[in-house]
């Protein structure tokens, strides 16, 4: 029986430790917006927080992050993920949609640390999440809007 | 696992709805709980226009849309569409995605299919017309609640007003009245120039589950009982399961069974983990392929033997052969392209339940019919007792348009007696995918004294992806009661019969008829099919058409020291409309002006089924051979345009989608099988990697084509050309390698 700490819940789960956090989110907790695209951490469509950073759940074993803070995008709150949502959604940055839970983690991920990041910052935070659809441009769009959304709203 | 409740995830809003001129419905159509006869009833009332549009008494107005939500738009463009012409409320807007029905045939295929940018052009007329037909219902029910005339009455906002303006009533008030009267006839349908909706920038209907994480794709269907499967297929093509030892499987946690089916092995459990696991434990012995393996290079040599042989004539006009036999100033090149991967972040997955009197599926397909198909072959059952709930679909690309996956989902699930959701790996998913044929290709061209071709000869070697995927197709366009022994029969002899013949006739899509004016041109095909499967790969044959013959045109530049937008422009001198888009883009892009130290432009010139495309890409390619794509400006007349945005948005898809099979990635077979498996090896355009795309539309009245894959065609020879230039020396072959 592992502990896990989601979304500020507290769950008790019978399953292999070795199991990746992805499929205990999905299966076990019914989480589903965590998704599988690779299992080898090449996409990062996984990606959730693990006391506030960047984890790639496919190739997390659940054991690992017993007692850790996990954040989903169900989960995922506050001014930025607000701003985040707020910019998507005016960019209307998703296409199928299907990485978008990853990219928006990386995304708020980004602005928590760098409210400001220019165009070298976004690269450098966002290349590791991988879009099929292409939608990297409005992705960029949607991080500048939030930053500016964001700060006005914190002055 | 919370296991007590289905959770679709759709709309669960809808109350009694109003279905024009047909029947009154309950309508939450909740996926696997309608019963029999509810189901038989919806298929049997669905009449134009209530197929396509419910109101409810909350005043809600549900599009239902016929086409599958894979990111191309389709479920804001329809509501926009039919917004238009009901004058209906946009923020009370919603959609819902049809489930399979005979009504909801795509009229270019005649099956209910998602593909080939059919969408919009298709349904324009039909959604309009429906729209128009339920707003005048809507004022005759007014009309007659008040007593007065239709013609004092006027609809705007999901509402009809009287004239005096005192008095108004919602749709959502006139349904029950509306029930009963009759469907007015022949309206007639608003010019361009009074669109409200149609050409805004209107926001995606289905953003806002996707940014929460809500939105239900394939993998997230959930229900009481469900198990989850993963499958394991032959790794060489062409060979079967010979034996298996699934002890080590059967005896880990949660593995319920394992499941020998027509394409592998599957390893049913409680989780996809268990699954996963019991799959790698599991000890399988694959048949030998009986001939040679294919492998990409033998297949390659194997080709440019083959080039040298006539081929058949698939397309002809005027005399290539007398210009050939005359002349010598002609030019040669050889082109050859890879397979390639859909790669959909989504790997194939299906949910099903087969009992044992119905069959209902779950799936992220472009293809519904197909899907009943299958499931139909497998239980026997007929389409009546097979219901299928299309989710959002975690990127097609086209390989949705099989259904594969869901005959796996329907065969495993009647063997183990529950509903089953199968889960591939990426790993499966890459190996196992129906692949963009690789192709040969031999161009020569004519030259006259001023150096335009005047004769134009294209042999693609290769083989024909609809001639081998055309028999699981034709039983498809049968009306839906066709019986199961003449199903059969028809595709026994579409495989026998047109296959053969049908070998060339899609490989040519995109290369011919040139959109140039060339007097003589000429198309062979020689047909040779090393037995890789293929499928289409979003804009089909045109992604590989495209590049050959726009590089080709580019080689015919340099040769005779034109400039490439000159050439094209001369060539064109037939077609103002191509010629506009042409200088459209030149225009946007500064074509001719300089550039930037070690930035090469590259331009490229196509019509995908009537939408006419120029792209030109500003590339640098660094000393060690690296090429950075910059900025890429596209010029695009698609007739009316229905949302600006989402075109914007489809443009930059298509370069991204582009690149990556013009700079990074390929499918190579060895052995017989192929070599990549994953991400790692089939590396994807990532963020840093991608340029930015300017779009330029241009204003028009005319019918409105597509969309969605009419960009991809474009972003290769655009590139290389670019690169050509910037290199000194000729891309023939993608992806592009200058090492």
């Amino acid at each position: 029986m592992l502990t896990l700490r989601v979304n500020g819940k507290v769950h008790h789960v019978d399953v292999d430790p070795d199991t990746p956090l992805l499929w205990v989110l999905n299966e076990q907790l019914g989480l589903m917006g965590t998704k599988y695209s690779c299992g080898i951490g090449e996409c990062g469509a996984c990606t959730v927080y693990v006391d506030g950073e960047n984890t790639l759940s496919c190739i997390t074993p659940a054991g690992d992050v017993e007692g850790m803070e996990i954040t989903t995008i169900e989960g995922l709150k506050g001014p930025v993920a607000d701003a985040i949502r707020q910019a998507w959604i005016e960019e209307d940055v998703p296409q199928c949609g299907y990485c978008q839970p990853g990219q928006i983690m990386a995304a708020a991920a980004l602005l928590n640390s760098n409210p400001n990041p220019n165009d070298d910052d976004i690269d450098a935070a966002m290349s590791d999440i991988l879009c099929r659809c292409g939608t990297y441009q409005a992705i960029r769009r949607g991080i500048h809007c939030a930053a500016k959304r964001y700060n006005h709203e914190k002055k | 696992m919370k296991k007590s409740e289905i959770d679709y995830g759709r709309r669960k809003f809808l109350k009694v709805s109003y279905i024009a001129g047909c029947a009154l419905l309950a309508d939450i159509y909740f996926p696997g709980c309608s019963s029999k006869t509810e189901n038989k009833n919806r298929r049997d009332n669905l009449c134009a226009p209530d197929a396509w549009i419910k109101i409810g008494s909350d005043n809600t107005v549900t599009v239902i849309v016929n086409h599958s939500e894979m990111g191309q738009g389709i479920t804001t463009a329809f509501p926009m569409i039919v917004a238009e012409e009901l004058e209906a409320d946009w923020s009370k807007i919603r959609f819902e995605i049809a489930p399979a029905a005979e009504i909801y045939k795509n009229p270019a295929f005649n099956y209910q299919m998602t593909g080939g940018s059919t969408s919009v052009r298709t349904s324009f007329n039909i959604l309009r017309n429906a729209g128009a037909t339920l707003r005048e219902l809507m004022i005759a029910a007014a009309a007659k609640t008040w007593n007065a005339a239709v013609s004092e009455c006027r609809a705007e906002n999901s509402r009809v007003f009287h004239r005096a303006g005192k008095r108004s009533l919602t749709y959502g008030e006139l349904i029950d009245k509306a029930a009963n009267l009759p469907l007015p006839k022949n309206i007639p349908l608003k010019k361009p120039a009074e669109f409200k909706i149609i050409g805004k920038r209107m926001p995606r209907l289905d953003t806002l589950e996707k940014v929460y994480g809500s939105a239900v794709f394939g993998t997230d269907v959930k229900m009481p009982g469900l198990l989850t499967a993963t499958v394991v297929h032959p790794p060489v093509f062409g060979t079967k399961l010979k034996r298996f030892n699934s002890g080590k499987t059967r005896a880990l946690p949660g593995v319920r069974d394992v499941v020998v089916i027509n394409e592998g092995i599957a390893v049913v459990a409680d989780t996809f983990w268990q699954a996963r696991q019991g799959m790698e434990a599991l000890e399988v012995e694959w048949t030998k392929s009986s001939g040679e393996n294919p492998d990409s290079e033998k297949i390659s040599q194997r080709w440019a033997k083959l080039a040298n042989k006539e081929g058949k004539t698939i397309y002809k006009i005027g005399d290539v052969d007398k210009f050939f036999k005359k002349n010598n100033n002609i030019i040669r090149s050889i082109y050859e392209l890879p397979y390639q991967a859909h790669a959909t972040p989504s790997p194939m997955n299906c949910t099903a339940q087969v009992r044992d009197n119905r069959c209902d599926i779950w799936g992220p397909t472009q293809n519904q019919d197909a899907v009943q198909e299958v499931a139909s072959k497998i239980t026997g059952l007929d389409y009546a007792s097979i219901n299928v709930y299309t989710t959002f679909v975690g990127g097609g690309f086209g390989r949705r348009i099989s259904a594969d996956y869901a005959a796996e989902a329907v065969q495993i699930s009647k063997k183990v007696k529950a509903p089953v959701k199968v889960i591939w790996t990426r790993e499966e998913d890459m190996q196992h995918d129906f692949y963009r044929p690789a192709s040969y290709n031999v161009m020569q061209a004519v030259l006259n004294h001023k150096g335009l071709p005047v004769a134009w000869m294209h042999r693609i070697v290769g083989a024909d992806h609809l001639a081998q995927r055309l028999p699981e197709r034709i039983p498809l366009k049968m009306p839906y009661k066709t019986p199961r022994l003449l199903r059969n029969l028809t595709e026994y002899l579409s495989g026998k019969l047109v296959s053969p013949v049908m070998a060339g006739m899609h490989a040519k899509e995109g290369a011919v008829p040139l959109p140039y004016n060339i007097d003589n041109v000429r198309l062979n095909f020689v047909n040779d099919d090393p037995g890789i499967p293929l499928g289409p790969w979003r804009s089909v044959s045109h992604s590989a058409n495209a590049f050959i013959v726009e590089c080709f045109i580019d080689e015919i530049a340099a040769l005779t020291g034109r400039d490439p937008y000159e050439l094209r422009y001369e060539l064109l001198s037939h077609d103002p409309h191509m010629r506009n888009v042409l200088e459209l883009a030149a225009r946007k892009s500064g074509w001719g002006k300089p550039l930037p130290d070690g930035i090469h432009r590259g331009i490229s010139f196509h019509e995908y089924h009537k939408t006419i495309l120029c792209f030109v890409a500003e590339v640098s390619v660094s000393r060690t051979g690296k090429i950075k794509v910059h900025r890429v400006v596209c010029a695009i007349d698609c007739g009316i345009v229905i949302n600006p945005k989402i075109i914007e948005v489809q443009m930059e898809s298509a370069v991204a989608f582009g690149l990556t099979a013009t700079l990074k990635s390929a499918i190579t077979i060895r052995k017989g099988r192929v070599k990549q498996a994953n991400f790692d090896d089939f590396p994807i355009l990532r963020m840093n990697e991608m340029p930015k795309v300017e779009v330029h539309l241009v204003k028009s009245t005319n019918p409105p084509t597509g969309i969605g894959e009419a960009g991809v065609p474009l972003i290769a020879p655009a590139v290389a050309n670019a690169v050509s230039s910037a290199a000194g020396k000729r891309i023939r072959k993608l992806p592009i390698n200058l090492n």
